[in-house]
């Protein structure tokens, strides 16, 4: 009996923790969100969701295979990659948009670095860049798609509409915009269905931890603190755009953030300040998905500066 | 009552002893049966009486092999005669330390380091502050209550011997705001003592650890590389601190200790006194063996402690307690890369970044790693524990602080 006895180095217990138990509660948290897809696109959500998903486990699948690694995709970072990728799409792109997507995702964004943990850039940001600008035609037209509900202010992203829209001569007109925006919002990409449904799944992934607040709560702060400066909109700001998608499951992906408290707040600062310089200072009305990916190149950098102080630094004379 | 004790000659840091009897000898209980002639050592002492039937290497906890007396008990339990020092005697700084030296005293709390020697700081560097640790070092680990609870007058007793040699101020006594019981006991015990007093923390691992607690007690940090000396303060654990004062009252040699026995790998978990030197396997059966499958059978707590070989490895003075760990309890553990999820670096009770270090010494950078504190490490496994990515961080650490003592040794630095 005894030589089946497990010797191995301490500690002996662990919290039960898992990469495959982080990714489970991602794809958790974004649940509610396809589902209000699927029910308000239908075949068109299934298959560009199904599509990137797939095309990003293959990748990552015959690339692990080609590098003779363990093929770890069961773990669900590739799927969930796939999965954040269809979000940021508009619901009308042609098929062959999530396929080439997952597939620019996985090789470029996260295995050409080495793989899960590695990656510099979101996976899926790097994706949809490389989408955008290769085809911009067809990832730019289908963001000015009419809303249903709101045929006077034609674009997807409403940020656009504020520049069209003269502030307070039109605060009730837009009080129009905002309740879509909250519940369900068919223009702009998959993922900005609804922010109801974005602030939950974000709650879900800061209570069970998988993600820190500090990232989405600088993020959004800072996004608030300087609509309010620049005199726009907040509401709408924060509303639109992408901004919570990015802020709850973008920015706060961990290997592609800074790894201190503190520097996870100057990362948050950081990504809403560039969002904000983009909308404000530039005719483009996103800036999100732009923010983010400049912000991850920084990430080592704030890393270094934002070292905690050691425990027993200060030398005795 | 075990049939046989194995007594290793090296149970504390620092020099083993000699063997002091022969094969075929009867020993008394409390009879000397190993000491050395070195200062930082502590003499071991036969925990039942008895024949020595074997002076052996044997198989210790940490999985090395160590010379060891072997005796076999008559069950008639002949005490060696012994005698404390008188009131007066015991004013005596360097009697006491001499006592404390022979009753074979080394920390109790794990590290089993020299007693006499601790208490003994460089003249430069006066002690003001005792802290008595009754915080548990570990999770499923318990013995410290039961000690408080049933032994709280040598507690205070013991205190005040070591504030007395150490001519120290103030006395602390820190327990958890869980063991209310315990912090009730001796506060009742202590209301007319004016420089002692119980300090109430909450229970949160790994505050059993020297540097922790003299940062929650005292408010200080000891500076890197230093030891608590340093910042005037010095940390007993309770159980020592009872054993001080048996040596000191009755001349009571280290024979026993208490442990906890706990575990969802044995019926029925349980505080035990035991005998130094009594093997594993006969304490389980005391606790009515084991429940289904055992995995790991670990000496210490879970957290820090050293997973068995063999179940007949003897109980040692520093032993807090033996965890006992059913198979399906025993994680697997299947190590990928940092995700860079930050859970280390915000457990790290000395704010050191586990992820980066692991990373260093992975790829052979072990000065980075040293740049980045690694020898600062008390290794308390917390950011093992968390790690989602089931790195071998601890494994990763220890090699590292061993090549940079290896370095430090061969004059590099
Ligand atoms: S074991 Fe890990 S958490 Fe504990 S002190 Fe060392 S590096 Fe920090
Ligand atoms: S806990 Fe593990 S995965 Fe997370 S940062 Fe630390 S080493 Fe990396």
């Amino acid at each position: 009996m005894d030589s089946q006895l497990i010797v191995s180095a301490p500690p002996h217990i662990k919290s039960g923790e898992t990469i495959g138990k982080l990714m489970g509660w991602t794809f958790l948290a974004l649940l509610p969100v396809v589902l209000l897809d699927i029910y308000l696109f239908g075949g068109c959500a299934i298959r560009i969701i199904s599509l990137s998903m797939i095309a990003a486990i293959a990748t990552e699948t015959l690339i692990l295979r080609y590098r003779h690694m363990p093929i770890t995709v069961i773990d669900g970072s590739a799927a969930l990659t796939g999965l954040i990728l269809a979000l940021t799409l508009p619901p009308n792109v042609p098929y062959w948009i999530p396929l080439v997507g997952g597939f620019l995702a996985v090789f470029f964004g996260k295995q050409l670095f080495g793989g899960l943990g590695y990656n510099i850039f979101n996976p899926a940001l790097v994706g949809r860049a490389m989408l955008f600008v290769s085809w911009p035609e067809i990832m730019s037209s289908s963001w000015f798609a009419p809303l249903r509900e709101l045929d006077a202010i034609t674009t997807a992203t409403p940020l656009a509409a504020l520049s069209q829209v003269r502030a307070g001569t039109l605060v009730a007109d837009l009080s129009v915009v905002y309740k879509p925006l909250l519940f369900l919002n068919r223009g702009g990409c998959l993922g900005e269905v609804s922010a109801l449904m974005l602030i939950l799944g974000g709650l879900v992934l800061i209570v069970r931890k998988v993600t820190d607040w500090r990232i989405s709560v600088s993020f959004i702060g800072t996004v608030i603190f300087l609509s309010f400066l620049a005199r726009t909109n907040i509401l709408l700001n924060i509303l639109g755009g992408g901004l919570l998608l990015g802020a709850f499951f973008l920015a706060s992906d961990p290997v592609t953030s800074p790894i201190t408290r503190s520097g996870r707040v100057v990362f948050g600062i950081g990504c809403g300040s560039v969002v904000m310089l983009i909308r404000l200072y530039s005719g483009y009305p996103e800036g999100v998905m732009f923010a983010i990916l400049f912000m991850n190149a920084f990430v080592s950098l704030i890393d270094k500066y934002t070292k905690p102080r050691k425990y027993g630094l200060v030398k005795a004379e | 009552m075990p049939a046989e004790v194995i007594i290793p000659l090296q149970q504390h840091i620092g020099a083993p002893c000699n063997p002091l009897v022969k094969v075929e000898e009867r020993v008394l209980v409390g009879q000397k049966i190993g000491d050395s002639d070195s200062y930082v050592s502590a003499p071991v002492h036969s925990s039942v009486s008895g024949r020595v039937v074997a002076i052996e290497p044997r198989l210790i906890h940490t999985g090395d092999k160590v010379l060891s007396i072997v005796i076999a008990s008559d069950e008639k339990q002949e005490v060696a005669p012994s005698h404390g020092l008188s009131d007066e005697e015991a004013m005596d700084s360097d009697k006491v330390r001499a006592v404390i030296r022979t009753a074979g005293l080394v920390g109790l709390g794990g590290a089993a380091f020299p007693t006499h020697v601790k208490l003994t700081p460089p003249k430069d560097k006066p002690i003001s502050d005792v802290i008595i640790n009754g915080c548990e070092c570990e999770p499923y680990i318990a013995g410290d209550h039961r000690n408080m609870l049933e032994n709280p007058e040598a507690i205070v007793d013991g205190l005040k011997i070591i504030l007395r040699i150490l001519g120290a101020k103030k006395g602390y006594i820190a327990i958890e705001t869980n063991k209310i019981d315990a912090i009730r006991h001796i506060n009742d015990l202590i209301s007319s003592e004016e420089n002692i007093k119980v300090v109430p923390l909450t229970a949160k691992y790994p505050q059993g650890a020297e540097k922790q607690l003299i940062q929650a007690v005292l408010c200080k940090e000891v500076p890197s590389g230093c030891i608590p000396c340093e910042v005037e303060a010095l940390v007993q654990n309770v159980g020592t601190t009872i054993a001080i004062s048996e040596a000191i009252r009755k001349g009571k040699p280290l024979i026993e200790r208490v442990l906890s026995i706990a575990g969802d790998g044995v019926r029925e978990p349980k505080n035990l006194r035991v005998k130094i030197g009594t093997p594993a396997s006969h304490l389980i059966e005391e606790c009515g063996g084991l429940k289904g499958n055992p995995g790991k059978i670990i000496f210490g707590g879970p957290m820090t402690g050293f997973a068995l070989f063999d179940l007949n490895t003897p109980i040692v003075k520093g032993t807090s307690g033996i965890v006992i760990l059913p198979k399906e309890m025993v994680p697997v553990s299947d190590p990928r890369a940092c995700i860079r999820c930050g859970k280390c670096v915000q457990v790290c009770p000395i704010y050191i970044m586990p992820n980066f270090i692991g990373q260093y010494i992975e790829v052979g950078m072990i000065d980075n790693a040293e740049e980045a504190s690694v020898m600062d490490c008390i290794e308390c496994g917390l950011c093992g524990y968390v790690c989602p990515a089931q790195r071998p961080l601890i494994q990763l650490i220890r090699h590292a602080k061993a090549k940079i003592t290896d370095n430090r040794r061969k004059g590099g630095k």
